[in-house]
């Protein structure tokens, strides 16, 4: 038996540390990279409150969470992809605009 | 008390892999401990007794997904990041402000602490349980999220093609 709100910790944990990477970092990848740990975060929080109140609609919402995260990083990478085509570099200092 | 050991020492694993995610400077290391922190999440979710979860958490995140920001990383060349300032708004105000909404939510969370608990496999994750949720009462959010998918992959092959191969067509049309 570990107590709900434990888990609800661990989630918020995740997610603090998600933010802080994506405020502190400046590689545009490893931003990237922040913003699927805070969705990692929330699905944990999701499951949680699933198993709490025995509703299995809860684990649906993650596998609609993980389908819309997969959709995110196919069409996130490419525009990384883009913007390194052009600009030659992953530092997010250096792209402040959004012509080509 | 075994499923609270466990509970403990996979959050522990999964926080130690979140902090080496920030602390680290390659991408590359960044992206291994994402993946510690999923296969330990994916442990949490076995605990809670979320099977079809957990199954789809490593085959999706720590499998798919994790692979294509790898092969980002390799086909960019990333090499170590350089630190610039950053933003002074984000250090002033962002990273202390974040750190107070964490400390108010973990502290409010284990005041509060009444709320309950989780019992390990209390809840009927079964895969059949789940597709029956999901093929009659989510059928219609089933079928946009399909949409939505090949949009997704329409919209990578267009943002990833090369210029050239484009003109190319073009001249070949």
């Amino acid at each position: 038996m570990v107590p709900l709100s434990y888990y609800l910790v661990l989630s918020g944990i995740l997610f603090a540390c998600g933010v802080t990477g994506f405020l502190i970092k400046r590689n545009i990848i490893t931003i990237f990279m922040s913003i699927e740990l805070m969705l990692n975060g929330v699905n944990l929080s999701f499951v949680a409150f699933a198993a709490r109140w025995q509703q299995l609609s809860g684990q649906v919402f993650v596998f609609f969470v993980m389908v819309v995260a997969a959709a995110e990083a196919a069409v996130g990478l490419a525009i990384i992809i883009a913007v390194f085509r052009t600009r030659e570099t992953l530092n997010i200092d250096q792209v402040n605009l959004l012509k080509l | 008390m075994l499923h609270l050991i466990l509970f403990s020492a996979f959050g522990l694993i999964c926080v130690a892999g979140a902090v080496n995610l920030l602390v680290q400077r390659h991408p590359i290391n960044s992206a291994l401990s994402l993946i510690v922190v999923m296969g330990s999440l994916a442990v949490e979710y076995l605990l809670l007794g979320a099977e079809f979860v957990a199954a789809v958490q490593v085959i999706v995140y720590a499998g798919a997904i994790m692979v294509l920001f790898v092969f980002v990383i390799m086909l960019l060349n990333a090499g170590e990041e350089e630190r610039t300032g950053g933003s002074r708004v984000a250090w002033l105000i962002g990273i202390p402000g974040m750190l107070a909404g964490a400390v108010i939510i973990c502290w409010a969370l284990l005041r509060h602490s009444d709320a309950g608990s989780a019992v390990i496999g209390a809840l009927p994750g079964a895969p059949a349980d789940i597709a029956q949720l999901l093929f009659h009462q989510f059928l219609l959010p089933f079928e946009v999220t399909s949409i939505l998918v090949l949009i997704a992959i329409m919209g990578a092959v267009v943002l990833a093609a090369r210029p050239e191969s484009k003109q190319e067509t073009k001249k070949e049309g």
